[in-house]
């Protein structure tokens, strides 16, 4: 099971805790957890990456293993510690704004 | 007895304010969405437990969310925690996606931007959201980047009325302070092929065939900042005002000038009178005289607050030109707050109620069509919008 930990907002949001856990098939990529998430709480479609574009929101960013993975490819893999659930991959929202 | 109930958004949450037909003893629910900017939320006239509400935020987009029960409880319509037996999810409300379609759509243009060059379309928010008079599934929304969509199924899905954005003086339009909003939507009840819409700032809009074509209606409206002074696009309209018993007589109140139009938004002449200034952004009619008109004036486009400090609100009985101030309770020194263009509204109760809503956070209602004046909260988040339900 992969780990995601999500901003506050969107656990309110989502109605969950800190952490989620998805399953994922495939390949572990941005996208294909970033799919995982948005079929299993639909509610958080559009808040991570645009609708249309797929873009991810320019307030928010991805880490993981204490590494920025925000500009690196949707499809490529995720470190290993993230796919085997040793290590959460982190969806952080910008300190900005009041 | 008839109640009352308040909906309000701000800066930071949405609250419900409820009180008997008396409006003097006031209970208090939220905030609801805790965090989250509250552009709009209004309720269905077809029926009042439907509401609906515009959530949005520079991080997480935007969210729709829907109550069924007068605002005690709320859902993210089709956005529920079951994914369809197919895996993904149907519910998409809050995707606002511009039609480009060849069939329904219009091709995604660009709108002049702040510098006077040209700026991709792109969507930001919901500003505005006016259900139907006559299905509580039916529902409006006014968006940034300009434009207009409509639901049929609850808010569950959403689809633009491409032909307002498609009508082709877009590459015009340009961003207000507050961006390219679509912001007032009035459906006709005695046409349902008429809408009028405003934009800020490219003017306002008028449909006589259910939204499949639109036309300007800015003709007499004079800006400052446009050297043409016939020019039909570019004109900062903040808010506009119909009464439901008269509606082909709009009232508008534009970045600078307060206006009114006897034909449906033909022509417009200016109505500002006596007013010590026609800047301003809401504008509203009194729910049982067609000609009593309210304002509240700003002192000016760079100094969003009243003149001299002083809180007052301005009713005309005449349909315009003649204003008195209203004062009894407002403060009248050391006030410097705005009053948004979505923030008034007026109940339908015998003796008319009128409220408006602060960038600093008070919202103050007159249960005596304006003569006498109360807070009913006064340290809200910055208010962006007040709607009042009348119930039975």
């Amino acid at each position: 099971m992969i780990q995601v930990v999500l901003p506050a907002h969107l656990r309110t949001l989502a109605g969950v805790g800190s952490e989620i856990s998805i399953e994922i098939a495939g390949p572990v990529t941005q996208r294909s957890i970033l799919d995982a998430i948005e079929s299993t709480y639909p509610v958080l479609r559009g808040t991570i990456r645009d609708h249309v574009t797929h873009q991810r929101r320019p307030f928010l960013r991805f880490f993981a293993c204490q590494e920025d993975l925000s500009h690196e490819p949707p499809d490529a893999p995720l470190p290993e510690a993230v796919s085997s659930g040793k290590e959460p991959f982190m969806i952080i929202g910008a300190i900005a704004g009041g | 007895m008839s109640t009352v109930r308040v909906l309000v958004g701000t800066h930071k949450g949405a609250f419900v304010l409820t009180s008997d037909g008396k409006r003097e003893k006031w209970d208090v629910s939220g905030p609801h969405f805790a965090g989250w900017e509250i552009y709009h939320l209004k309720g269905s006239p077809a029926d009042p437990n439907r509401l609906y509400a515009s959530q949005t935020s520079g991080w997480f987009g935007q969210i729709i969310q829907r109550s069924s029960d007068g605002g005690k409880t709320w859902e993210t319509p089709g956005g529920g925690l079951k994914p369809t037996p197919g895996g993904m999810p149907t519910g998409e409300s809050n995707k606002f996606a511009y039609d480009t379609s060849a069939v329904t759509g219009k091709p995604l243009t660009t709108h002049q931007w702040y510098d006077g060059t040209q700026h991709p379309w792109e969507f930001k928010r919901v500003w505005h959201l006016e259900p139907s008079l006559t299905d509580p599934d039916t529902v409006y929304a006014g968006v940034e980047d300009a434009a207009l969509f409509r639901t049929t199924d609850g808010a569950a899905s959403w689809q633009e009325v491409a032909g307002l954005r498609g009508h082709g003086t877009g590459p015009k339009w340009q961003p207000g302070a507050g961006g390219l909003g679509l912001h007032t939507i009035i459906l006709d009840p005695s046409n349902p092929k008429r809408i009028f819409i405003a934009i800020s700032a490219a003017g306002a809009f008028r449909t006589d065939d259910g939204g499949k074509t639109w036309r300007p209606i800015n003709q007499g409206l004079r800006s400052q900042y446009i050297p043409d002074p016939n020019a039909e696009i570019g004109h900062c309209v903040h808010h506009m005002a119909m009464h439901p018993q008269r509606p082909g007589v709009l009232f508008m109140q534009k970045h600078w000038d307060v206006m009114r139009t006897d034909d449906a938004g033909d022509q417009w002449r200016e109505v500002s009178g006596n007013l010590p200034t026609d800047f301003g952004f809401v504008i509203d009619v009194h729910a049982h005289e067609p000609e009593t008109i309210y304002v509240v004036p700003i002192k000016s486009d760079s100094e969003h607050f009243p003149i001299e400090g002083k809180l007052r609100v301005y009713r005309s009985r005449s349909g315009g030109n003649e204003w008195e101030p209203l004062t009894k309770g407002l403060p009248q020194r050391d006030c410097y707050v705005n009053v948004l263009r979505d923030a008034m509204a007026v109940d339908t109760l015998d003796s008319c109620g009128v409220y408006f809503g602060t960038t600093g956070g008070q919202v103050y209602v007159s249960n005596d069509a304006g003569d006498n004046w109360s807070p009913i909260v006064s340290n809200l988040p910055a208010v962006f919008s007040v709607e009042v339900q009348t119930l039975q």
